[in-house]
């Protein structure tokens, strides 16, 4: 028979297992994407190999930083004081485990597209360098937003104390709320990166367009963050919602499918905005007058598209409250 | 702390379970696809601002084609929660 600190501890290892093994993935690929893309650069104007691989550095340890904050939790996690804990406290954990593991993979796959753009830029119009490292910046510093969403809730997962709450339907309350920022967040991450990748090689092209560029950036990428606060909503709510204790199998397993509902839900939407933001991003660095039209359209077709993101939302919260 | 499982309530609870991966998964395809939809819509709005009014109106009858899928699955996901 387990005992309950064996129980937790044995979720805190793990819970950090997970949150570094998945959150590894997304730095690796993005910051592949950036060296492959540098190189090419390289090829194509070696005069300026020091300045792009510069930029190339810059623009990893940026997508690395999702990495970052996922071996911060995870190393918090193992040097966890778990001896007096509440057994909800492991599943809390393996959310907490969860949410940054997941929630790091979109961020770092995002930001390896304005990097890997950048060092292209930097190819073609080697006098703008400045300012495309600035919107590099920019771009994928907004791109990190999702993965930030998923610190808060791990942090928020692993140092809240759930002593008050029924054991019974709220250990699938707090896997869900892992769930669903973590999964959410790869959708807007990799949302976020598309346009800004796109306005790098905008400004490279055109390099009087960097200001209307930019802002439309700015813009495509916010609306593509919108899923993943649809999934820190449905997380808070999953955390401080205190459900009523029972002995029925099915509030627990509503509570954990809203949270896989809205997590998953939020993927596709995050993408799809960031073709769409992409799309419109191109085509004002080539055609100035055009953004008016172009940005309109842009958030039309987002609106359209964050609709199963809605959907989602709602279907959560109906298994939330109403069930 | 027991848990009462009853057959009805394996019923209930997979159906709920249920609910959640089919909106979630099914909220993926049409995401994805009216974005690239609303992308080429902003790629040929910039090739031809001429024809923007032609092109957002194909754009929004192909996302709407799109959003079937979407709508399925939340059909799917309100019968499996009221109905089952």
């Amino acid at each position: 028979m387990l005992d309950v600190q064996t129980f937790v501890g044995l979720s805190k290892d793990l819970s950090a297992g997970l949150c570094i093994g998945l959150g590894a993935i997304g730095a690796a690929l993005g910051e592949g994407y950036t060296a492959g893309f540098a190189n090419k650069a390289i090829s194509q104007r070696p005069e300026k190999g020091g300045d792009i691989a510069k930029s190339m550095l810059v623009g990893q340890a940026m997508a690395e930083s999702a990495a970052i904050f996922a071996l911060v939790i995870a190393v918090l996690l193992l040097f966890m004081d778990v001896s007096s804990a509440h057994p909800l406290k492991a599943f809390a954990l393996i959310g907490a485990g969860l949410s940054m593991g997941f929630g790091a993979f979109g961020s770092a796959v995002g930001g390896g597209y304005p990097a890997a753009e950048a060092c292209l830029g930097i190819s073609r119009q080697p006098a703008v360098t400045g300012e495309l490292i600035t919107n590099m910046l920019i771009g994928s510093a907004v791109c990190q937003t999702p993965s930030i969403f998923a610190m808060v809730i791990s942090l928020i997962l692993m140092f809240i104390g759930f002593e008050n709450e029924p054991l019974h339907p709220t250990w699938a309350a707090l896997i869900g709320a892992g769930l669903s920022i973590g999964l959410s967040s790869i959708g807007s991450g990799i949302g976020g990166g598309m346009p800004a990748g796109e306005s790098c090689a905008g400004i490279a092209r055109n390099p009087e367009s960097a200001g209307q560029v930019t802002t439309a950036m700015l813009v495509g990428q916010a609306v593509a963050q919108t899923p993943c606060i649809f999934g820190l909503l449905v997380s808070f709510i999953l955390i401080f919602k205190v459900p009523a204790a029972t002995t029925s199998i099915v509030p627990a397993v509503a509570l954990l499918s809203a949270g896989i509902c809205m997590g998953l839900g939020g993927i596709g939407p995050g993408i799809g905005n960031g073709y769409a933001a992409q799309g419109a991003v191109k085509w004002i660095s080539r055609r100035l007058e055009a953004s008016g039209t172009l940005t309109r359209i842009m958030l039309v077709g987002q609106a359209v598209s964050q609709s199963t993101a809605i959907y989602a939302m709602v279907i959560s919260l109906v298994l939330i409250f109403v069930l | 702390m027991a848990i009462n499982i009853t057959g009805h309530d394996i019923v209930k609870a997979a159906a709920l379970l249920g609910a959640g991966i089919a909106m979630g998964l099914g909220a993926i395809g049409p995401g994805v696809g009216e974005g690239f939809a609303a992308g080429k819509a902003c790629e040929s709005i910039g090739r031809k601002p001429e024809e923007a009014g032609l092109i957002t109106r194909t754009m929004l009858v192909g996302q709407a084609v799109s959003e079937s899928t979407g709508i399925y699955s939340l059909v799917v996901a309100l019968l499996l929660i009221f109905v089952v």
